[in-house]
């Protein structure tokens, strides 16, 4: 639970955990963003955490994508081109 | 024309494209009619558009339909582009109008005001942390700490199977939380880009991008687990 040190706030490792996106997303007042640094500085069970979900993050924006077949593009491409030897 | 001074001129991802140039000059290629401009465009946004297509009709191919009605909605409408938001906001607001209707006939719609159990309580499990009695309350058991991914995630001995296993992880997430994290983190999308196109707050998209992210991590801590490639440090 969460404690406190005079104007410090002081997180276990289980908060910690619950408020790494809200960390990585910037969305954290100044005094929780100290705590969570604190906290890292020390603990490097958490910070292992947070670093897999780092890794996570990364490795997720290479996994595969859908996207229209050949023909539907080239044919957006076409489209395009006729609006534009049409209309000017 | 005036860049806009929101924050989504500040804050927008560069994304998986690989369109160059500024925006202002980007837009102006395009209005001159560079078709390679153009198919550039088509070939780096139309997965994200895809993705977004898809959370409100039923059918891959009604979302392929959606996008295609987008893209010529964008040919026809880019002379009246004002440049107020960004052209990547304005082309999915495109989709988001263009599948909105759509959505209504196939009367799909994903629930996004209301709380639902898959997003409430804790993301790791309790039992890894230490008691309240304990004298490090709420730190890790030694049993419950996390341990080392060895080889990274990025290595390429392994990137193929983690990128297998991580495609049916985001396919095992609660569909809110696989819609997110999919924007965000497999497309790009800025928060402010997924937040406007699905008309959800911050805080929300916040709680459902974590659960996402927090279940995809887990997924890969049972994969090193699984291989034997964990290792305590």
């Amino acid at each position: 639970m969460s404690g406190t040190h005079g104007d410090q706030v002081d997180i276990a490792c289980r908060e910690l955990v619950e408020i790494v996106t809200d960390y990585l997303e910037g969305a954290l007042d100044s005094a929780m963003t100290a705590a969570v640094e604190r906290h890292l500085a020390i603990c490097p069970h958490c910070d292992r955490y947070i670093e897999q979900m780092r890794e996570t993050i990364s490795a997720v924006g290479h996994v595969p994508v859908d996207t229209l077949d050949e023909q539907a593009k080239a044919d957006l491409v076409a489209a395009f081109r006729n609006f534009h030897a049409t209309d000017r | 024309m005036t860049e806009e001074s929101g924050l989504l001129a500040t804050e927008r991802s560069p994304g998986r494209g690989t369109v160059g140039g500024g925006e202002t000059e980007l837009v102006g290629r395009l209005r001159a009619g560079d078709a390679d401009a153009f198919a550039q465009l088509v070939e780096d946004w139309s997965p994200s558009m895809l993705r977004l297509a898809r959370t409100y009709v039923s059918t891959q191919a009604s979302a392929e339909e959606i996008v295609q009605e987008s893209w010529l909605a964008v040919i026809r409408g880019l002379g009246r582009f004002e440049g107020r938001s960004s052209l990547r906001t304005w082309v999915f607001r495109i989709v988001t109008n263009q599948a909105k209707t759509r959505g209504v006939h196939e009367s799909r719609t994903v629930p996004w005001s209301s709380v639902v159990a898959a997003e409430q309580g804790p993301t790791v499990d309790p039992d890894r942390f230490r008691g309240p009695d304990d004298r490090w309350p709420g730190g890790w058991t030694v049993e419950g700490r996390p341990t080392a991914w060895e080889p990274s995630p990025e290595s390429s001995a392994i990137a193929g199977e983690i990128r297998g296993r991580l495609t049916a992880a985001l396919g095992e997430l609660p569909e809110r939380q696989r819609i997110v994290v999919s924007l965000r983190d497999v497309h790009g999308l800025s928060s402010e880009e997924v937040c406007g196109a699905l008309g959800i707050t911050a805080a929300n998209q916040r709680v459902l991008l974590h659960r996402g992210r927090a279940g995809l991590r887990a997924s890969l801590e049972d994969y090193y687990r699984d291989t034997g490639t964990g290792v305590m440090v």
